[in-house]
């Protein structure tokens, strides 16, 4: 595990060196130096806004390449909830399942089913009176991470239930050991990503020591294989698929409609996601007993690593929700499965003071002093032709040594005019 | 020593909340989180928003001394009449403004009581109130 890892990179061939993506960072985590951008690794959360807005594709998430399922010889997609509703003209989920099988993985098994069970889990923990309210959501490993740095007294907010795509890595892997009689080890489990976040998630998992996830590949690599041949495969139609509950679960507002929650709020956009966190922060909404928030803007249908656009797919992923039975997840989940596995998240998640100036809080409070003085000379245009997203991440770059207060344009066109009249000053004197 | 201070307006309800989110930002880049971050965050935005609500205008400030931090609110008035009053849990008088935005349980101030660790509250009618808060830097009170 690499505590540094991310999923998302930036190709520096590619790179203009403009600042789309600098001002629009909801984590202020990009930077533009000597012509090109930089991500400071420990302040990305891995959303993916980065990827959306850069003109030159030059923010590119790392996700594995197809052939990483050769490694094993039996090899289970894990197809997130999101996937169906990259197919317009899809008949039904059991046929995106079963195309699934043709493109080179020997079975199949639904993260919607481990919403379902991660739908019970959470039911579950809100019958727990002392845990804090709100209890926010667990399943966007963006927002997770956000709130580790920009929110970290909602830590213990967050909800102990472990990621779907964990949840269905175990089962698949154990149900498949046991149908065929092969060894856990000989199994391979590949999540199929709408984002870089869960690409991160499995990498250096948050909540747990490792994640169960042998390989992530991106949605746009399955789409291209899945797409000609869905008219082709024919599927057993009374193959048994996730709840409607669990396949919501794609769609932003998809837990709490899963959970049945009364008090609930569904937020989505990062931006938008702060704002609420904000607002939970000051103890405004004590009388909510559940917080979703998805990074991406429809939810993951809108994640950075989809195909449709995200209105297209998730109704979609609606229409493909009425054609199944109505079952609930406490109807489907038998009570076996959630005795004989343990689905929460058991390591601490720690805060992460990557926005802290100092170690030392005097030495922190001398360096906000000169933060702003200097923030007083700037011009607050938050132009970003610096390099920093706005003058007061410029003031406090100066004050880390990563810039000089030449580097704001308008301030050197200042101290150049000073110079340039020292200088008309000097040949006249010189005259004289 | 580090001391910012904001203005907050009667009324304004579009800003409300700009100044906690401000002085809780800084509090963050100092370092300070936890259960300490926690609690100034409930009282920061329950001062702010009786200034906008119950007050004429004021200004709330911050100061770090080392040990504490001091969280102020000082307003121009109208002065609270009866402060033992207003010290209990479910006295208000919040307009319909205010309710329709769901503030006036009167839960701000004993709140406020809880959340410090110092409370000290003054104030005199047609004059102003003043309240300031202390919170102990090293942990203090656990919730
Ligand atoms: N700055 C102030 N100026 C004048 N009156 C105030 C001020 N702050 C509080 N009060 C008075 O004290 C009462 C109690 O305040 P408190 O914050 O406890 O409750 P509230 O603001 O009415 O409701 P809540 O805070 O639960 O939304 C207020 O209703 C108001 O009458
Ligand atoms: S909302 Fe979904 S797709 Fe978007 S970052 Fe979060 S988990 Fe990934
Ligand atoms: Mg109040």
């Amino acid at each position: 595990m690499n505590k540094r890892f991310h999923s998302v990179t930036l190709e520096a061939s590619r790179c203009k060196g403009c600042t789309n993506c600098l001002t629009r960072c909801p984590m202020e985590a990009i930077r533009v130096r000597g012509g090109r951008a930089y991500i400071m690794d420990e302040r990305c959360v891995d959303c993916g806004e980065c990827i959306r807005t850069c003109s030159y594709h030059a923010k590119v998430a790392m996700t594995d390449d197809l052939g990483i399922i050769e490694n094993f010889e039996h090899r289970i997609a894990l197809p997130a909830p999101s996937l169906y509703g990259q197919f317009y003209h899809a008949k039904s989920i059991a046929v995106i399942l079963e195309a699934l099988k043709y493109i080179g993985f020997t079975d199949v098994f639904e993260v919607a089913k481990g919403a379902d069970i991660a739908t019970r889990l959470l039911q579950e923990e809100l019958k727990n009176p002392d845990r804090p309210r709100p209890l926010i959501s667990s399943a966007c490993p963006a927002i997770t991470r956000m709130i580790q740095i920009k929110f970290p007294t909602l830590i213990p907010n967050i909800v102990k239930v472990k990621q779907p795509m964990e949840i269905a890595a175990t089962m698949a892997r154990a149900e498949y050991s046991k149908k065929h009689s092969v060894s856990k080890d000989k199994i391979g489990v590949f999540f199929i990503t709408p984002c870089a976040a869960k690409v991160t998630a499995v990498r250096n998992p948050i909540g747990q020591e490792k994640s169960e996830v042998d390989g992530v590949i991106s949605m746009l690599d399955i789409y291209a294989g899945v797409f000609p041949i869905l008219n082709k495969v024919s599927a057993d139609e009374n193959v048994k698929i996730a709840t409607p509950y669990g396949v919501g679960w794609a769609n932003s507002g998809g837990e709490s409609r899963a959970a049945n929650i009364n008090k609930t709020m569904a937020v989505d956009g990062i931006e938008n996601v702060a704002h609420v966190l904000e607002e939970i922060e000051n103890g405004r909404l004590r009388d909510l007993d559940y917080f979703e928030g998805a990074a991406c803007s429809g939810g993951c249908v809108g994640g950075p690593l989809t195909y449709e656009n995200k209105y297209v797919a998730r109704n979609k992923v609606m229409q493909l929700i009425s054609d199944l039975p109505l079952e609930r997840p406490e109807d489907a989940v038998p009570c076996r499965v959630l005795n004989s596995f343990d689905f929460m998240l058991d390591t601490p998640i720690p805060e992460n003071y990557s926005m802290q100036l100092d170690e030392e809080v005097s030495t922190a409070m001398e360096k906000m002093e000169r933060i702003n003085e200097i923030l007083e000379s700037l011009p607050g245009y938050d132009c970003g032709s610096c390099g920093s997203p706005t003058c007061r991440s410029f003031a406090e770059d100066i004050v880390r040594g990563y810039f000089n207060i030449t580097d704001c344009i308008f301030i050197l066109r200042d101290r150049l005019k000073v110079m340039a009249q020292q200088m008309v000053d000097m040949s006249n004197t010189k005259r004289e | 020593m580090i001391a910012e201070s904001f203005s907050v307006e009667k009324g304004d309800y579009l800003r409300a909340g700009e100044a906690s989110t401000k002085m809780k930002n800084m509090l963050k880049k100092l370092g300070i989180g936890g259960s300490v971050l926690r609690r100034i965050s409930v009282a920061a935005y329950e001062v702010e928003m009786n200034l906008v609500i119950h007050s004429l205008g004021g200004t709330l400030s911050i100061d770090l001394d080392g040990d504490y931090i001091w969280l102020v609110s000082e307003d121009i008035g109208p002065g609270i009449p009866d402060i033992e009053s207003a010290m209990r849990e479910g006295y208000s008088t919040a307009d319909e403004i205010a309710q329709g935005m769901g503030f006036g349980a009167g839960m701000g101030i004993p709140n406020m009581k809880r959340n410090a660790d110092v409370f000290e509250i003054e104030s005199e009618p047609n004059k102003g109130t003043k309240i300031k808060m202390g919170f102990l830097m090293g942990g203090g009170k656990s919730e």
